[in-house]
């Protein structure tokens, strides 16, 4: 079985976005850029169904820029075997993302969709439902245990109150939370065979898919700052602050 | 135009974050109605019927809509749009599980997480882990939003709207619920709690995290949370993360004990009306967001914080 993994090139985790001056958006010139760390904690599930041989094949496909080349490689150095970039300049929006992948999904044919809950740019968290309302397949979000039988998948959830378990039908769309794994390092050698493993180039157009633009941002501002208050001498002297000070307790 | 409120419930309760969503809703237009999707509910609709400015309360009831399947949620929203203008839904794991699937089928763009209306087309919400705010303006013709409860006041209570029933829809045949491990707790929730008292990577251990951070919640009638890196290692249930992937709070007390305040964490609890963080690394960026910073080592200041609290009649 065949397993689609969408993966999303964003600011690295460790980066605080600054907005831009002039409120167009949130400066990305010179910043160090990753693979989003909800994709690869899918890439990494993928790779281990693979090895585990409930996979026979991982493809990864980054919707974005020339770069995004980059976030393929890396999950072909993590153990996918080719990749499929939809080069677009325009920072598409969920939408759009989820109709290119619906599109890709229909000409790959999958029995398995797994992908990020969340993208930490836009922190949209859509673009799996999307999909699966798309194409008509079942999901199960916010993954944290995968277990791949022939037909179904078995999926537990991490819901709100606690857990949630539930088997669907394949083909399915599943997106991961954080503790679904904890993704590997490429290893050195690893890197080296990625660069030869393919990475076709498409457009948009190709899919017949249109930039659609339902939202128009208006503006990107920073929120207001919190300035640091006091430091207190010892939990009587907080107790003291809480009660009379700030009233809260 | 008319919106569409879908209630956020646990089958026997509807939960605060309706009534606050409702004021979101109440900010696009005077005509909202709420959904109520579940089984045996009636007793939901039936709280749902008291907000304040709710014109009717709608059920749909099945097994599969009982369970919040996605599927199944957005196959009862969906054939109601064409009466309505917008649904929103609170930014509940279950409201970011069938939104966008709304969005999708209804071919429009879903706005996630507003903090704010601008206007019936214009909404603020936060990216980048709140590290911005987006202002977005939506050309569709139907409005799918998740809201942020905590950015909203609850409408209150006082109203009396009818009840009335609609068709549940599809179901989800492809989909079965196998089981839930819901955490029971007789504490606070945590995403509605005055005060939260979390705990981070410091505690160690699951007992210590028992040990140390439940007796003070308990003693200040609060909400346990924790950090990512807590609850990875197991020392705290997955729904007690709070951040930018996890629970977001903003209680009148957030205690951050042994956590540093990574940026993911800050986008969970920065909103929070007074923020205390015990960490013995004076320069640990948690302080930068504190009111009140105690630098010292939990396991001498949480019980001199017990002790304190005590005297003070707590
Ligand atoms: C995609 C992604 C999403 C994430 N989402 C979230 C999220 O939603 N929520 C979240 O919390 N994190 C999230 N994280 C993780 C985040 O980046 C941090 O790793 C995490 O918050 C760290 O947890 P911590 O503060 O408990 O641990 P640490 O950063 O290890 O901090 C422990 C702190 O305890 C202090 N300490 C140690 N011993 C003592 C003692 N005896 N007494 C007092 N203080 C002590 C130390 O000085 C230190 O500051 C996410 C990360 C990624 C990549
Ligand atoms: N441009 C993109 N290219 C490929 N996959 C994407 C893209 N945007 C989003 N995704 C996928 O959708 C998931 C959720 O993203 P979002 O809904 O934008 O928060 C991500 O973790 C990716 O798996």
């Amino acid at each position: 079985m065949k397993v689609l993994v969408p993966v999303k090139r964003v600011i690295d985790y460790n980066v605080k976005a600054r907005v831009k001056s002039d409120q167009t958006g949130v400066d990305l010139a010179n910043v160090k850029m990753s693979m989003n760390p909800f994709c690869e904690i899918a890439v990494e599930e993928a790779v281990r169904l693979h090895e585990k041989g409930a996979a026979s094949e991982v493809v990864v496909i980054s919707i974005g820029p020339i770069q995004a080349q980059e976030t393929i490689r890396t999950a072909l150095a993590m153990g996918a075997e080719r990749g499929l970039l939809i080069q677009t300049d325009a920072d598409p929006e969920p939408l759009e993302v989820a109709k290119l992948l619906a599109a890709v999904a229909k000409a790959e044919e999958p029995g398995l969709i797994l992908m990020g809950k969340q993208a930490i740019d836009g922190d949209n968290n859509a673009v799996g439902q999307m999909l699966s309302a798309l194409l008509g397949w079942p999901q199960a979000t916010f993954a944290s245990k995968v277990e791949l039988a022939d037909k179904t998948v078995r999926v537990t959830r991490e819901v709100d109150g606690g857990l949630q378990t539930l088997e669907l039908d394949l083909p399915a769309v599943v997106t991961a939370d954080l503790r679904l794994n904890e993704p590997r390092y490429a290893s050195l050698p690893n890197i080296m065979k990625a660069k030869r493993k393919t990475i076709d180039i498409k457009t948009p157009d190709d899919f017949g898919c249109l930039a659609e633009g339902h939202l128009k941002v208006v503006k990107v501002t920073e929120p207001a700052k919190r300035v640091a208050g006091v430091k207190v001498e010892n939990a009587a002297e907080l107790v003291t602050k809480l009660k009379t000070e700030a009233g809260v307790i | 135009m008319a919106v569409l409120v879908v209630a956020d419930h646990d089958n026997t309760h509807l939960r605060d974050n309706t009534h606050k969503t409702v004021t979101a809703a109440l900010a696009l237009s005077p005509d909202v109605d709420v959904l109520v999707t579940g089984q045996g509910v009636a007793g939901v609709a039936a709280e749902a019927a008291k907000i304040k400015g709710v014109r009717k309360v709608l059920t749909a009831e099945s097994e599969a809509l009982g369970k919040h399947i996605a599927e199944a949620v957005s196959g009862a929203v969906v054939p109601l749009m064409a009466g309505y203008d917008a649904v929103l839904a609170p930014a509940t794991s279950d409201g970011k599980n069938f939104a966008p699937r709304v969005a999708a089928l209804l071919d429009v763009a879903p706005i996630s997480e507003i903090l704010e209306v601008v206007d019936p087309e214009t909404f603020v919400r936060p990216i980048y882990a709140g590290n911005a705010l987006e202002t977005v303006r939506s050309s569709d013709a139907k409005k799918v939003i998740t809201v942020r409860a905590t950015a909203f006041k609850a409408t209150e209570e006082g109203g009396s709207a009818p009840v009335e029933a609609v068709d549940p829809g599809p179901g989800a045949p492809r989909t079965r619920f196998v089981s839930d491990e819901i955490v029971k707790s007789d504490r606070p929730e945590l995403a509605a709690a005055k005060i939260v008292v979390s705990g981070g990577r410091a505690m160690g251990s699951a007992e210590e995290f028992h040990r140390v951070i439940e007796p003070l919640a308990d003693k200040l009638g609060a909400a346990v949370g924790a950090s990512r890196a807590a609850v990875d290692a197991g020392y705290a249930p997955n729904d007690y993360q709070v951040g930018q992937t996890g629970k977001v709070v903003a209680p009148q007390l957030y205690i951050a004990i042994g956590i540093s305040g990574a940026i993911q964490h800050l986008a969970g609890m920065k909103d929070s009306k007074v923020i205390v963080a015990i960490n013995k690394d004076g320069d640990a960026p948690i302080f930068q967001v504190a009111d009140y910073g105690l630098v010292a080592d939990y396991k001498t200041a949480v019980p001199e914080l017990m002790t304190a609290l005590a005297a003070a009649g707590k």
